[in-house]
């Protein structure tokens, strides 16, 4: 069986979420568990034909698995692997080291400044005699 | 859409590399910059622990210390944002402090992203979808030859 290609399976899974109705669909389907067309069309405002559909699409994404049910209808359940795949890619722009680095940066910088006021302080304070100068 | 394996940044400081090392690696430097609050027990495999104060709840991080060379080298690894502590796929974060004039140029490497064992793809996912529209076929044919 050839690897599937983890850019490809995020790129399902963006494309499966990014439609509010499929989106409900797997919320009904985490909150209430294995659920058929029918159990799903008596929780949301969808027409059973129109979740039909877009649980095959579902399927397709590799987000839902179906399973046979009881009296010959297929249940769904959600299946969490892709979500996995496209999770670590999500992951990967949510470190945002980029405004860490700056914030590391205005650290430094500022305990740059505090501490040579200090010095110049602590120099104007001081004697003459006793100047530590460094260079 | 690629998904990135590994994030990378150089930046340069104007602060001696024993500096930058303090503020990478002590508990008032990584709760300074990095989060808001952190506790550090600077030794290869030590752990950090980072907690950052979010509106109405705290975050917190653990990071597990893997090397510690001052003032050049520091790398670490933590959990995968989204994925449980103890999920074994963790990134390595790795500093890199090269003295520059009298400043430092510091590299920050963050790896493994791309990280998805072989096991979750083929066994979660092709083998499911693949399997269940051959075994769903089969029912349906089984149950229509049945009725």
């Amino acid at each position: 069986m050839p690897r599937p290609d983890p850019e490809a399976v995020a790129e399902a899974v963006f494309a499966a979420l990014a439609e509010p109705t499929r989106r409900s669909i797997l919320g009904a389907l985490a909150t209430h568990g294995p659920s058929t067309a029918t159990d799903l069309a008596a929780l949301l405002p969808i027409s059973r034909q129109a979740i039909t559909k877009h649980l095959e699409l579902l399927a397709d994404a590799g987000l839902v698995l179906a399973e046979p049910g009881e009296r010959r209808r297929i249940r769904y359940r959600v299946n969490a692997a892709p979500m996995t795949i496209a999770q670590t890619y999500l992951a990967a722009l949510a470190r945002d080291w980029d405004s860490k680095l700056a914030r590391l940066q205005r650290a430094l910088d500022e305990r740059a400044t505090q501490s040579s006021s200090d010095t110049a302080r602590q120099m104007a304070d001081a004697p003459a005699t006793e100047r530590d100068v460094e260079p | 859409m690629p998904i990135p394996n590994r994030i990378e940044r150089t930046i340069e400081l104007a602060h001696p590399p024993m500096q930058v090392w303090d503020a990478l690696t002590s508990a008032e430097g990584l709760g300074g910059w990095f989060g808001d609050r952190a506790t550090v027990d600077l030794r290869p495999g030590g752990l950090a622990h980072v907690e950052w104060d979010l509106d109405d709840n705290s975050h917190k991080a653990t990071l597990t210390i893997a090397v510690v060379e001052p003032p050049n080298r520091f790398a670490w690894s933590w959990s995968i944002q989204g994925l449980p502590d103890a999920d074994p796929r963790r990134t390595y974060v790795e500093f890199t402090l090269v003295p520059n004039g009298a400043g430092t140029r510091l590299t920050v490497v963050e790896s493994g992203f791309a990280q998805v064992p072989d096991g979750l793809l083929e066994t979660a996912y092709q083998g499911n979808v693949e399997g269940w529209r051959k075994e769903l076929a089969h029912l349906v044919s089984y149950l229509d030859a049945a009725a």
